[in-house]
């Protein structure tokens, strides 16, 4: 309401200078800036990725000379050696286990939350959404030493089961909050009509909100699997031994090994980036919204 | 029940608070996996984190209290002067310049009809690639060997110079989040009513003042959300600097966060860096309780 205000109020002022230009013909013309404009935007994003696909298929020589053109043949001979140096068989399948762990136990641990604080009148409801909300707000420096102290006690360090319980712990608190806001707009009535048909809390969860809230726990699931992916800081931190590492911190160190070869690097680092931008741009709405939802943690 | 009506308000209030009760529990049963999860991996290590940043602790076995030792060294140590001052250039960087190209490429989305889902798309990729892929790529193209300086004529190291390194990972990092922020304001202003351009537009605003008079106000909670947060994220700002400088050269590029870890891990003085780990939670929540604020005061209507 004040924004209809002000606009109203301000807009006749400042525009008035101008009006005799207006008009529909002015609008048509102007479309064209807006999408040298807006390539511009999307070359300045994605450029950067592209000049990395080009060079993956380069030598080094070829990058130094000019680190921007296209490749001039495909020659396959980076992918390979990175492939096979990189260890990324390995890597992959570990990535893939942390993604699918994490993902499956944070839809599991979040859906039970949200149903409870979304459907179960829990006493205290409130104080546990206001505590999620702040506690994803905090910085990790605030836990992470004592953490790592106590997986070393608890033998949890250079353990992916390790990794993917801090990731459940980390995650689920964004994905209780996205699926309560999914099993909200559930109607009480299908719960209700549920229970008098003798149904138990877990069975309404199972066959009732399951169902009927997919499309969050699929969200949450893509999201927290693209965490898992990309994830850095807790990897490098709980995770030394080679044979154990994540693709994200085994790729660094494969960068460090082959600093100054940016063609071999450039392809493993595609290893890394094309699964996630094929998935990405498949199922663009439900990232967007997912992440835009949750990415301000 | 209803055969009884003298009794039924007696009989009923006990089993409905049994019921009640039962209800509770089993609500607080269905948030017993997340809240443990919690306790172990968050809030009781948080708790530790408070008790050891009063000890000398160095990350494994006891600890010897020391009062505000490790705070007072923190006020004084020449090394969190500097790393704070990099995280308020980090911070003033770090707000501004997504900011700009976040709100153009918004702004421009909700101009065009045609090819908005790719565009968006497109702004989008950088952020969901993994810091170290971005990372890796503007190494390269940094390099003074090889990167776009090089093809330019000159041969300056971008990350490996001190003058130059926090802003070159910043620049990576605002390039990375710019599409992010883009996505966020184009969702909002596309929550602005359209029969306020159209009004501005029969008032003859042209298309700055449009911006500035109906979008900037439509989408003002967004705005005020994204600064306050701005602040705790520049705060958090860890993986990049790590990947791409480790803080370095000669501590350049180091801020509290990379100070920290530093501490904990290399300098086994995890008593020191819990107490600059809690440091930066105390100010994250008086960012978080100021939003608060704001909001009940109803100043991001």
């Amino acid at each position: 309401m004040t924004v209809a205000v002000t606009a109203r109020r301000d807009v006749p002022q400042a525009g008035r200078a101008d009006a005799p230009r207006g008009g529909p013909r002015r609008r048509r013309r102007l479309h064209v800036p807006t999408y040298v404009v807006l390539i511009v935007l999307a070359l300045f994003a994605i450029g950067p990725l592209i000049a990395m696909l080009f060079n993956a298929f380069k030598n080094n020589a070829q990058i130094g000379a000019d680190p921007l053109s296209p490749p001039t043949s495909l020659s396959l001979s980076n992918f390979t050696t990175a492939w096979r140096e990189g260890d990324f068989a390995t890597t992959m399948r570990n990535s893939v286990i942390l993604c699918l762990g994490s993902a499956l136990g944070t839809c599991v641990i979040a859906g039970l939350a949200a149903y409870s604080l979304s459907h179960l009148n829990v006493p205290g409801g409130n104080g546990v959404v206001t505590y999620l909300f702040l506690g994803s707000a905090m910085p990790v420096q605030l836990f992470v030493v004592p953490l790592f102290s106590l997986w070393t006690s608890l033998h949890l360090t250079d353990s992916l089961f390790g990794l993917i319980v801090i990731y459940w712990a980390t995650d689920a608190p964004f994905a209780t909050l996205l699926l309560r806001s999914f099993l909200m707009k559930v109607p009480k009535e299908f719960v209700e009509a549920a229970r008098l048909d003798g149904a138990s809390d877990l069975q309404i969860a199972r066959r009732v909100m399951l169902p009927l809230a997919w499309p969050g726990f699929m969200t949450v699931a893509l999201i927290v699997g693209l965490w898992a992916w990309n994830e850095f800081f807790w990897a490098i931190t709980f995770i030394h031994s080679p044979g154990k590492r994540p693709i994200s911190t085994s790729f660094l160190a494969f960068q460090d090994q082959n600093s100054t070869d940016w063609g071999l690097t450039s392809a493993a680092a595609l290893f890394m980036l094309v699964p996630v931008v094929l998935l990405f741009l498949s199922l663009q709405r439900r990232f967007v919204a997912g992440l835009t939802s949750g990415g301000l943690k | 029940m209803t055969s009884m009506p003298a009794q039924a308000p007696l009989r009923a209030n006990p089993a409905r608070t049994r019921a009640r009760l039962r209800r509770g529990l089993v609500g607080w049963a269905f948030l017993a996996p997340l809240l443990i999860l919690n306790v172990l991996v968050v809030l009781g290590p948080s708790l530790a984190t408070v008790y050891y940043s009063f000890t000398d602790w160095s990350g494994i076995g006891p600890a010897t209290f020391t009062g505000f030792a490790n705070y007072t060294h923190a006020f004084t140590d020449p090394a969190v002067r500097e790393a704070l001052l990099h995280n308020a250039i980090w911070f003033v960087l770090f707000l501004t310049v997504p900011m700009v190209f976040g709100l153009l490429g918004a702004h421009l989305l909700n101009q065009v009809r045609r090819f908005q889902m790719l565009f968006r798309a497109l702004f989008f990729i950088p952020y969901i690639t993994a810091s170290v892929v971005n990372a890796a790529v503007w190494k390269m193209l940094m390099s003074p060997d090889s990167g776009i300086g090089h093809l330019l004529g000159t041969d300056h190291a971008w990350l490996g110079d001190p003058s130059t390194s926090l802003y070159s990972v910043n620049f990576v990092v605002d390039w990375h989040w710019w599409g992010f922020l883009a996505v966020i304001f184009f969702a909002a202003m596309q929550g602005v009513d359209a029969q306020l351009y159209d009004a501005a537009k029969v008032d003859g605003a042209n298309r700055w003042q449009q911006f500035k008079s109906v979008t900037l106000p439509g989408i003002r909670p967004t705005m005020v959300f994204i600064v306050l947060m701005t602040i705790i994220w520049s705060l958090k700002a860890f993986d990049y600097i790590y990947i791409m400088t480790h803080g370095g050269p000669a501590h350049s590029s180091d801020v509290v966060s990379t100070l920290m870890y530093d501490e904990a891990f290399n300098q086994y003085s995890a008593g020191y860096a819990a107490a600059l780990g809690l440091s930066m939670t105390v100010v994250t929540g008086v960012v978080l309780a100021v939003y608060q604020y704001l909001r009940r005061r109803g100043w991001e209507e």
